[in-house]
């Protein structure tokens, strides 16, 4: 397969991710789309330990590191610095996980994307706070067992829909991209680096460690959570126009849970309902497509 | 050009001058006539900058370490509850190095809910690796902010210029506002070694093992000693060029003092009419004012009160469980000075409440019959209080 993208490799090896972490495939094709003339801004997530210790860095762009809460902020700053030196060419993309985006950080990036800062805030979504151990984010779907959702308290909540909120901004682009699907991914983040203003990546990243997986089962998990439209590719413009870039064929939600330890305890009645849970998501989203029958 | 103005638009005037060209603000009382006049100098092209309009204190302060990390030179304002959110981020921005700039509008913190003066907030500060400069009026606000970019670029240190909330943040005083080009020739461009640059791609504030941690650590307390001396250089610079200088201490009337008044902000003002009313009736006291507070000026502060026998100190702020926060800094500095004059601390003015010449003369002649200290910190002003239990 040829990517349509940069040969030259932007994230090094010796970087210190988990075997067949997805937080660190995501990292590589979206700097090799991206290209050199990109800075990085950082908060709190697994990323501030995968990219290596002082003096060490696995990554060749410039990269700031910043508190949990503050990737939509941050960004902004270094965006009108960069404005200010009449640099309008590079790209400020903030690189955060779901805790960062979902939960703590999630005021800043409203407050961002609502001034429509020209900027890219991608979230590679691992479904809890796996840098800590493995506990619980509002991204943890419904059904999953985490270090702070343990035993009968396993997670009865929904996921959060982080695009539709996003979309809520009405900003000019927002994507769901995944790591099984590198052609669609690299495509997205050139897409979102040619348009100005805030644009937003959910990025599915599988986690081997969090998710009781093998990690040679990363892509595969990955490409299956599309296959079984628990997590959908789609992009919407201008918070209105939306695009279904993936359409599978008939595929049940139980092949993708039985495969995973975070899911162990779930029975077939429990299935049954997070089946109908994911039809009915799918549903909704292809009436906002306007392809519904 | 002389002017009157309000302690605030002081302050815009100086980052005005400084040519700041990253801002970044959120509206709390009483900063927000310092945030209204710059947004309107980035409107209408008085200011070369860009004004980030934020949804919070917090991401104020992220977005200015993001700009400032950029190689740009950055200002806020806050005040209370505003300084308070971004307390985690004060951390960071002298861990980063940054050579921020803020004013900060002393005011008290919630609960009750009160917009009035009071030092707590920026005191609470202290331990966050921030340069801290209280100033007296207008005019100080003025040169202290154009001076704090000069310290702060010269050491890499963070630098919070503090003012009184209404007392001086919206009191008209006459102030000389300088011509663009001495602010230039006293103020050089920010030309930072490290940023963000695609051409020299470093990661700036990665994970730090205990190997290296504790190092990075002792150069910031490096820094902050250095900006001692360095403080000094550029009043010197300074004063060269605007013929006004503040010190970092300044000592009124202390030399033949038996009673010295240490205070801070605006209190200095009617420490300054307290000598007027009781040097003439023949009553030897004098007042010490401290303007910068980190890095605290030790051998200055033990040079102005050592021949004082008694040490007062007038504090509009408290920490619980402890005293007012200037006495025990005071202390702190003297303790060691072999037959040290003992301390006084009296707590006054809270929330707002006038500091008035009488209640500082009632002090005056309450310590003048006291021998020692009853209580480490006494609170004058009090009302009646019915304890809750």
């Amino acid at each position: 397969m040829q990517l349509d993208a940069l040969d030259k490799e932007l994230m090094c090896s010796g970087h210190v991710g988990c075997p067949g972490c997805g937080a660190t495939i995501a990292m590589r094709f979206v700097l090799k789309a991206l290209g050199e003339k990109t800075v990085m801004v950082l908060p709190a997530c697994c990323w501030s330990v995968i990219a290596g210790p002082f003096p060490q860095s696995s990554l060749r762009i410039p990269v700031i590191h910043t508190a949990f809460e503050t990737g939509g902020a941050t960004a902004s700053g270094v965006r009108a610095a960069l404005d200010m030196k009449g640099d309008t060419e590079t790209t400020v993309i903030t690189w955060a996980g779901d805790g960062g985006t979902f939960d703590i950080g999630f005021q800043a990036l409203s407050g961002a994307v609502e001034r429509n800062e020209d900027f890219i805030y991608a979230c590679y979504d691992n479904e809890a706070y796996m840098n800590t151990g493995i506990q619980r984010s509002s991204s943890t779907p419904y059904g999953a067992w985490t270090t702070t959702t343990t035993g009968a308290d396993w997670k009865k909540l929904r996921k959060k829909n982080i695009v539709e909120a996003l979309v809520a901004h009405r900003i000019p682009y927002a994507a769901t991209a995944n790591i099984a699907f590198p052609e669609d991914l690299i495509r997205k983040v050139k897409k979102a680096k040619a348009i100005k203003g805030s644009k937003f990546l959910h990025i599915y990243a599988s986690c081997p460690t969090g998710w009781r997986i093998p990690s040679e089962m990363s892509i595969k998990i990955a490409r299956m959570a599309v296959q079984t439209n628990i997590f959908p590719l789609y992009e919407v413009e201008n918070g209105v126009n939306y695009t279904i870039n993936y359409k599978p064929k008939e595929y049940l939600v139980r092949e993708y849970f039985k495969l995973q330890g975070r899911f162990r305890h779930l029975k077939d009645t429990d299935l049954d309902q997070i089946q109908e849970m994911v039809n009915e998501d799918w549903w909704l989203l292809l009436r906002k497509a306007g392809e519904h029958a | 050009m002389k002017k009157v103005l309000e302690g605030s638009h002081a302050v815009a005037e100086a980052v005005r001058l400084a040519r700041v060209q990253v801002i970044s603000a959120y509206p709390i009382t009483p900063q927000t006539h310092i945030v209204e006049i710059l947004s309107d100098y980035v409107t209408t092209g008085k200011m070369d900058a860009k004004y980030l309009r934020v949804e919070s204190e917090h991401s104020c302060m992220a977005a200015l370490i993001g700009a400032q990390s950029t190689g740009i030179r950055t200002f806020t304002a806050t005040s209370s509850q505003g300084l308070a959110l971004m307390h985690e981020l004060l951390h960071w921005a002298s861990g980063a190095r940054l050579p921020i700039v803020m004013a900060e509008v002393n005011r008290a913190l919630a609960p009750g809910w009160n917009i009035w003066n009071d030092q707590t907030d920026s005191l609470a500060q202290r331990d966050t690796g921030w340069i801290q400069l209280y100033c007296e009026d207008g005019q100080e606000v003025l040169d202290t902010t154009i001076q704090a970019y000069r310290l702060a670029e010269i050491v890499n240190l963070p630098a919070m210029v503090v003012l009184d909330a209404f007392y001086l943040s919206h009191t008209y005083e006459p102030v000389d506002v300088p011509d663009q080009d001495e602010v230039d020739r006293f103020l050089p461009p920010y030309k930072p070694a490290f940023i963000l640059d695609t051409k020299h791609p470093y990661s700036l504030s990665p994970l730090v093992t205990p190997n290296a941690y504790m190092e990075m650590r002792y150069d910031i307390a490096m820094a902050m000693d250095d900006a001692l001396g360095q403080f000094d250089r550029v009043e010197e610079e300074f004063a060269m060029i605007f013929d006004r200088r503040y010190g970092a201490v300044e000592a009124i009337d202390c030399d033949d003092a038996d009673i010295v008044f240490v205070t801070s902000g605006t209190v200095t003002s009617t420490g300054r009419l307290l000598l007027e009313e009781l040097r003439p009736r023949g009553e030897k006291v004098g007042v010490l004012k401290i303007k910068l507070f980190r890095p605290f000026p030790v051998e200055a502060v033990r040079r102005a009160l050592g021949k004082a026998k008694k040490v007062v100190v007038v504090d509009r702020n408290f920490s619980f469980g402890a005293s007012g926060i200037f006495a025990q800094e005071v202390r702190a500095a003297i303790c060691n000075v072999p037959g040290h004059p003992p301390i006084f601390g009296y707590i006054a003015g809270l929330g707002g409440r006038d500091i008035t010449v009488q209640l500082l003369e009632e002090i005056y002649f309450d310590v003048k019959g006291s021998a020692t200290p009853r209580k480490e910190s006494i609170w004058v002003g009090l009302q009646e209080v019915n304890r809750a239990t």
